[in-house]
């Protein structure tokens, strides 16, 4: 099927407020290519259960292409026009399954060499995007603060490497106390500055005492959920012709009742939004199951880049020590060993892509960012008024270093 | 497929890349840049004959970024490389792979010389005649004279292609070190546990076995090695990189293969996504490229007469490109996934220069049959003149 012939009733299976936004614009994706309607239906169907920067984006995104005249659309699709979909792709049922579609073609577009043609087609859509409906930028100036090294004791290597040329090194920060500054800094924030999801929380363990206003994620808390998605790892792999492509799609199709979490489980009402995120952490992510470290990293990455939060405080933890996933999907050891000095590698590199993430947002200029060493007296602050590539020996708490940074 | 102005943008950035990586090594190993050498019949002055050398090829399943390898930051990271080998290498700063960047598949197009298309997950010959064939078959070796040793189930097939006018019986034998220690330590794997993920791409499969493997009765036969002593040796090595090198040691002091190719994957725990573990796989695949090398100059079958390739399948993704996660992945397709290197040294080899012009992923194979005097009529890639 190609998208000229969408019909509305093709849409009943979508959820509500997805089913009227696409129904809404059924003119405009039947004059769209193959290759590119599929990707924004993958997006479009989880609308009800997008955060409101998303929501936003997909609406601006819509009533743009939406209003493009003919020449103007062949214009900005003539790339996607180019690609070359297999007869088989067009048969697929993409309007009911756009994620497993996407899948599929990106297999297709590898496969026949067409991957860096449709690679320039996204990019230039993307950026004739930006430049028609410019993305918003925030109330207020972003923060971004990431908390590394928790549990480690001592450490003398250099830290905030690829930071620094960036921002202020100070080297005599007083951790009195420090976790809790920063947690309340984020949460007054919040109070003085309330949107829905726009002040995060995320912990890479055990999540510390926090106000309510702060849109929270935490590898403690879902642990149950991991541990119910290795069991359903490990029962799908065991089906006759079951490979890591099937399993793919069986996880993306996961919902968070499938894994002991929301609502429909506990029988009283949860935020599905945030629950479903918290399942995709675990479902689409790599690596997110096994290591608190990347499922704090990537946490923050999806946070940043759909929910596009004012506040974002970021807390490393330990991970395990590394051991064969075959043993740890097992769970047949009675106790992870942690690696705190591993996991503080880990988490300044991750420190690093949380800064890049936040930059990619709008805003970028005005934003701040600070990295802290927990327990120790070594932080780096970046911001605009923060003088970059410098090292300061004058002592400050964080409170201080927050100040400086906006 | 690709429009001009797109594969235009991919060459200029895998060309800057190149040049970035050559300065980098300039300043730190002594290069010189070689880019006027062509066609120097360095081998025939090596005065080896084609029938009398031995190659063997390194390649990395899962590449590591300049800037946790040549760049300053990274120089640390790969010592061996950089005061041991390139000084004593041809470094070839812009290999680029145009074809599907998953190793398996990636692995399959460097032994064909073909930009391959089977599934990477699934256990499937290559359809396009292998380097061990060609060899075989042109030059009526047996069986025993080429061998891969390779990290996963899933490169059980990856001696021999399903060409019709080549495939089973031409191809080389593969030995896949961790499934032979599965083998060996039946019932009893927890003491190995930690050297037997099948690969990191997929992370939580395996696939089944296909095709002829190598059986653990052979351990003994083939490599004069009891199951008792190479269980005992496993439990002293501390990743599977360093047990598919101590199989390639043993293959060469008991075989000597003429034709010797190990794949390597520990860095590839980068898609774990934590990154202390990528850069010990750095550190450790530096280290045993070091000691093949030293086995190749002290074992009296390859010393003085061999050829050693080290290149990595292909790339990383970049920091800049935001549809990627970093390090952790090669699923962007951007320059710095597809952009990556080799390093030959041997005899006849011109040592510490570096070639900056662009070679593809594909030319090894024909590479490999000029050097070691075979036909290889299908492969897509050339020779590349500067080694020949």
């Amino acid at each position: 099927m190609l998208p000229r012939d969408l019909k509305p009733e093709q849409f009943a299976v979508y959820p509500l407020e997805a089913r009227k936004l696409v129904t809404d614009y059924l003119g405009t994706l039947k004059k769209l290519p193959l290759s590119f309607v599929p990707g924004l239906l993958r997006e479009l169907i989880d609308y009800d259960f997008k955060f409101p920067a998303e929501q936003t984006a997909h609406e601006r995104e819509l009533a743009k292409v939406g209003s493009l005249s003919n020449d103007q659309r062949k214009e900005w699709f003539h790339e996607f026009e180019e690609i070359n979909v297999s007869a088989q792709l067009e048969a697929f049922d993409w309007v009911k399954f756009p994620a497993q579609f996407v899948e599929q073609l990106s297999a297709h577009l590898w496969s026949t060499h067409q991957l860096d043609a449709f690679r320039t087609a996204s990019n230039d859509y993307a950026e004739r995007l930006r430049v028609a409906v410019p993305p918003q930028p925030p109330p207020f100036p972003r923060l971004g603060i990431t908390v590394i090294g928790k549990g480690v004791a001592s450490y003398d290597d250099p830290l905030f490497r690829k930071l620094r040329p960036h921002g202020a090194y100070f080297t005599r920060v007083n951790p009195e106390n420090g976790l809790r500054l920063l947690l309340d800094a984020a949460a007054a924030r919040a109070q003085k500055h309330p949107a829905p999801y726009g002040h995060w929380y995320i912990d890479g363990g055990e999540e510390a005492d926090h106000a309510a206003e702060l849109t929270t994620v935490s590898y403690k808390a879902l642990e149950p959920a991991r541990a119910a998605l290795l069991g359903r790892i490990q029962t799908e792999l065991a089906r006759p012709g079951m490979g890591p492509e099937a399993l793919r799609t069986v996880l993306a199709q996961l919902r968070p009742w499938d894994l002991g979490v929301g609502a429909k489980n506990h029988g009283k009402p949860g935020d599905e939004v945030l629950e479903r995120f918290d399942i995709k952490l675990l479902t689409e992510g790599s690596g997110t199951q096994i290591f608190s470290t990347i499922f704090a990293q990537w946490a923050a990455r999806e946070a940043l880049r759909r929910a596009q939060p004012l506040t974002l405080l970021v807390r490393f933890a330990p991970r395990q020590r590394q051991r064969p996933m075959n043993e740890l999907i097992t769970a047949v050891a009675p106790g992870p060993e942690l690696d705190p000095v591993g996991s503080l590698v880990d988490a300044d590199m991750g420190a690093y892509y949380n800064w890049l993430n936040q930059q990619r947002l709008p805003g970028a200029e005005q934003s701040s960012f600070l990295v802290w060493f927990e327990g120790h007296n070594r932080a780096l602050v970046i911001g605009p008024s923060m003088p970059r590539g410098t090292e300061s020996t004058s002592a400050a708490d964080l409170g201080q270093l927050l100040t400086w940074a906006a | 497929m690709v429009p001009l102005n797109q594969s235009s943008v991919a060459q200029k950035l895998a060309g800057r890349l190149a040049l970035t990586r050559r300065d980098f090594l300039r300043d730190a190993a002594g290069l010189a840049l070689g880019g006027a050498l062509v066609g120097s019949g360095v081998l025939a002055r090596a005065g080896i004959a084609p029938r009398n050398r031995k190659v063997v090829v390194i390649t990395f399943g899962g590449g590591a970024r300049d800037q946790e390898t040549f760049a300053p930051q990274g120089q640390g990271n790969i010592p061996h490389l950089m005061n041991e080998l390139i000084p004593q290498s041809s470094f070839f700063t812009q290999v680029v792979n145009r074809g599907i960047l998953g190793h398996y598949v990636a692995t399959a197009s460097l032994a064909t010389g073909v930009y391959e298309t089977i599934n990477n997950f699934a256990s499937l010959p290559p359809e396009h005649p292998t380097v061990f064939e060609y060899f075989r078959k042109d030059r009526k070796r047996p069986a025993s004279d080429a061998w891969v040793v390779a990290p996963s189930n899933g490169f059980n097939r990856i001696g021999e292609s399903s060409h019709r006018s080549y495939g089973p019986g031409l191809g080389a034998r593969v030995i896949l070190p961790k499934h032979l220690l599965t083998a060996a330590t039946s019932g009893r794997r927890d003491d190995y546990q930690h050297l037997l993920r099948d690969n990191y791409e997929a992370p939580f499969y395996a696939p089944e076995l296909a095709g002829s493997e190598f059986e653990l009765q052979q351990l003994e036969m083939i490599l004069k090695l009891s199951v008792d002593d190479f269980k005992a040796h496993a439990q002293t090595l501390s990743s599977p990189d360093e047990l598919s090198v101590y199989i390639a040691h043993r293959l060469m002091q008991q075989v000597a293969p003429s034709l010797l190719w190990i794949t390597m994957h520990d860095i590839d725990i980068a898609h774990a996504g934590a990154y202390s573990l990528y850069v010990d796989g750095i550190r450790r695949t530096d280290r045993l490229c070091s000691d093949l090398w030293k086995a190749i100059e002290s074992e009296p079958e390859y010393a003085g007469k061999t050829t050693l390739f080290i290149l990595p399948d292909f790339g990383r993704d970049s920091d800049d490109d935001a549809g990627g996660n970093g390090f952790q992945h090669h699923r962007t397709g951007d320059a710095l996934s597809r952009t990556t290197w080799m390093l030959v040294a041997g005899p006849g080899i011109r040592q510490g220069v570096a070639l900056d012009r662009p070679t593809e992923s594909t030319d090894l194979v024909p590479t490999l049959g000029a050097m070691l005097g075979f036909s290889t009529s299908l492969a897509q890639g050339k020779p590349i003149e500067e080694l020949l």
